[in-house]
């Protein structure tokens, strides 16, 4: 017998971890490539009040998802110019990004606040919906649900079977073995900056116009901070850092629920819960230090400039 | 160069706040006037100023000595709410207690309670190589969970209608006033201590010595025999106490009890100070007076031009841009190349 709230558990994980995912997944490919991006929740701040503001004034989903990527990827590219162009500290320019999303979106969005959205459509195949449990998780949720497992799936192998995906890895293993033999560092991790933008941006829309289809200052609550620290967790492989995502989703709907059952504990120490598991898994990863260091990549946080 | 970029940084950041400003259909001039010039064209004013740069120029200086030493500590709010949590526990404990110890002893506790909260990043660092940006991170949205339940909860003023602040503090648990007739309080006095022991310790002693071989020459520091694992806790816990002691300031000055906001931001903008004060003591005072009039003029324009204070934050964040931008010219210089092919004589 299946328990009445496992379906709604189970749907609300997933909406809770798919912000997550893209963020990880594109800060994954950025640093890959050797950047380290610290501004992951500024771009997915920008990025949720870009599809908001745009899917309020137009009404179509499909533009707001756009403007939130593409905010996302503006975003990406202040940073990309910075660090890469002008050679600036990659975890300072990172967090200026963060400060400067978070104040750019709370005085961008001070005329939206109250208004609200309609959401995404979710995907209803007659038949197939409605079959129990399986009906609902895998065949009734909206487009962005499926995009980012298709991103994960995509970015798996881009990085590890094509060989545009070995230039983003060598380029942030070795970038003087990279350049020595002709391939442009700069413009291979511009690259993988801006994909890591726009996936943070979509990230940030799927919080503004599906999570909590409204705005809200600083609405992603550090969700930036925890895709960060997810790509830590995942030793930087695309499907890890989903499973963390969906890890992750399921602690923060934890208090929802716990709630519901009578547990008796103050709301603010069921909110700690994400951040303290963060915490947590970022130690038990972080222990095995040559483990580390074989997984991340070796040029990840240093700057690159042709004369040496 | 070192300290004309910060300069120009300035500038360029005034030049795109007037786009921004012209682009949200707001008279630049005069948006910049207010911001900038209005706050601080009285006593009032220019005493408020130091009230704001208080804290925020003693946790740069705390953090500009783990940013020497690579130590990126950017938990600082984090540790000013504990600090003031520890010194507003102690003065609401001894509520009704008339003693000139008060102060004193929530400043050690706010200290203390910095150090603590800084202390979980130390540890989790040298013990098990845990990134310290983000556990110091993580530990913010913690703590200030905390502040929250506090407030809501067990501290909450029992004859407070409600509301979720604590009581007001006694007298003795307020740091006095210095300047009559204003709010400036003897925290910009500790602040200006701080700058002095800052630099001393920066420029004279061992210690700051250590921190910048680490910071510049991690090989060369360890053939010397430098503990890095020594310098990470040291520079966690002067960053932590700082804040600590910043967050005590706060309640006890400008606030007299806990709030559930207790700092706007002071322990991240403390960042952007630390970086334009080129993470030496005076630079960070000149800096933090230069943040604090952010603040004031965030402040100002909402009152007189009806521009939620966000801008702030935007003219913070395109500061700290210009900043790390312009300082590409200290290692590089510009040069105008003509790409014509000289013509043989």
């Amino acid at each position: 017998m299946i328990p009445e709230w496992l379906v709604p558990t189970i749907l609300t994980i997933i909406t809770a971890a798919t912000p997550l995912v893209f963020a990880a997944v594109g800060e994954a490919v950025a640093e890959k490539s050797g950047v380290l991006n610290l501004g992951v929740e500024g771009m997915m701040v920008i990025g949720a009040f870009a599809a908001f503001a745009v899917g309020v004034s137009s009404g179509s989903a499909i533009l707001a998802i756009l403007a939130g990527a593409a905010a996302g990827l503006l975003m990406a590219l202040i940073f990309g110019v910075l660090t890469l162009y002008l050679m600036s500290n990659q975890v300072a320019t990172g967090l200026a990004l963060t400060i400067f999303g978070l104040g750019l979106s709370a005085l961008l969005g001070y005329g939206f606040v109250g208004k609200t959205f309609g959401g995404l459509p979710k995907l209803d195949i007659p038949g197939i919906s409605e079959i129990p449990v399986i009906g609902p998780i895998f065949f009734g949720q909206d487009f962005l649900v499926y995009l980012s497992v298709a991103a994960v799936i995509g970015v798996n192998w881009f990085l590890f079977k094509t060989r545009s995906g070995m230039l983003v890895r060598a380029v942030g293993e070795n970038h003087e073995a990279a350049h020595s033999i002709g391939y442009s560092v700069t413009l291979i991790r511009l690259g993988a900056v801006l994909f890591g933008g726009a996936m943070a941006g979509l990230g940030g829309a799927y919080l503004s116009i599906v999570y909590t289809p409204l705005w809200v200052e600083n609405m992603t609550a550090g969700r930036g901070w925890i895709a960060l620290a997810l790509v830590v967790f995942a030793s930087w492989r695309p499907w890890r850092a989903f499973f963390g995502a969906y890890l992750f989703g399921g602690i923060t709907i934890i208090q929802l629920h716990a709630q519901g059952l009578g547990i008796d504990i103050a709301s603010q120490f069921l909110s700690m819960l994400p951040y303290l598991a963060t915490i947590v898994v970022l130690v038990l990863i972080s222990r095995d230090t040559t483990k580390v260091q074989l997984s991340a990549p070796a040029c990840l946080g240093k700057n690159f400039h042709a004369s040496g | 160069m070192l300290y004309w970029s910060p300069m120009l940084a300035v500038v360029l950041t005034i030049l795109s706040g007037m786009v921004m400003f012209a682009l949200l259909d707001v008279n630049p001039a005069k948006a910049i006037h207010t911001f900038f010039v209005a706050p601080v064209s009285s006593l009032d004013g220019i005493a408020e100023l130091f009230v704001k740069a208080t804290p925020l120029v003693l946790i740069a200086i705390g953090l500009s000595f783990g940013f020497q030493a690579n130590v990126w500590n950017i938990g600082a709010e984090g540790q000013l709410t504990i600090g003031a949590l520890a010194s507003g526990g102690l003065a609401l404990a001894f509520y009704d207690v008339d003693t000139p110890f008060l102060l004193p002893g929530m400043m050690i506790a706010g200290v203390l309670g910095g150090m603590t909260w800084a202390a979980i990043p130390a540890f989790l660092k040298t013990r098990f190589n845990t990134n310290e940006i983000l556990t110091s991170l993580m530990l913010t949205y913690v703590a200030l969970l905390v502040l929250s339940y506090l407030v809501h909860g067990p501290w909450k003023d029992p004859e407070g209608m409600n509301f979720p602040e604590s009581r007001l503090f006694h007298e003795a648990a307020q740091l006095p006033v210095i300047l009559e007739g204003t709010r400036l309080h003897l925290g910009g006095l500790l602040a200006l201590l701080a700058v002095a022991a800052g630099w001393v310790v920066m420029a004279r002693h061992i210690i700051g010595f250590q921190i910048k071989v680490i910071g510049m020459a991690p090989m060369a520091a360890s053939f010397a025999g430098f503990k890095k694992a020594r310098i990470v806790w040291l520079s966690l816990m002067i960053g932590g106490g700082a804040a600590g002691l910043a967050g005590m300031i706060e309640i006890s000055g400008p606030i007299g009890q806990i709030i559930p906001v207790i700092s706007p931001g002071y322990g991240f903008t403390a960042i952007i100070v630390a970086f334009l004060g080129r993470l030496n003591p005076v630079g960070c005072l000149l800096a933090g007076c230069l943040m604090a009039l952010t603040y004031l003029g965030g402040d100002n324009a909402q009152i007189e031009m009806n521009l939620p204070n966000a801008v702030t934050g935007v003219f913070q964040g395109m500061l700290l841009f210009f900043l790390l931008a312009c300082d590409v010219l200290i290692r590089y210089r510009l040069r105008v190349v003509s790409k014509k092919v000289p013509e043989a004589a």
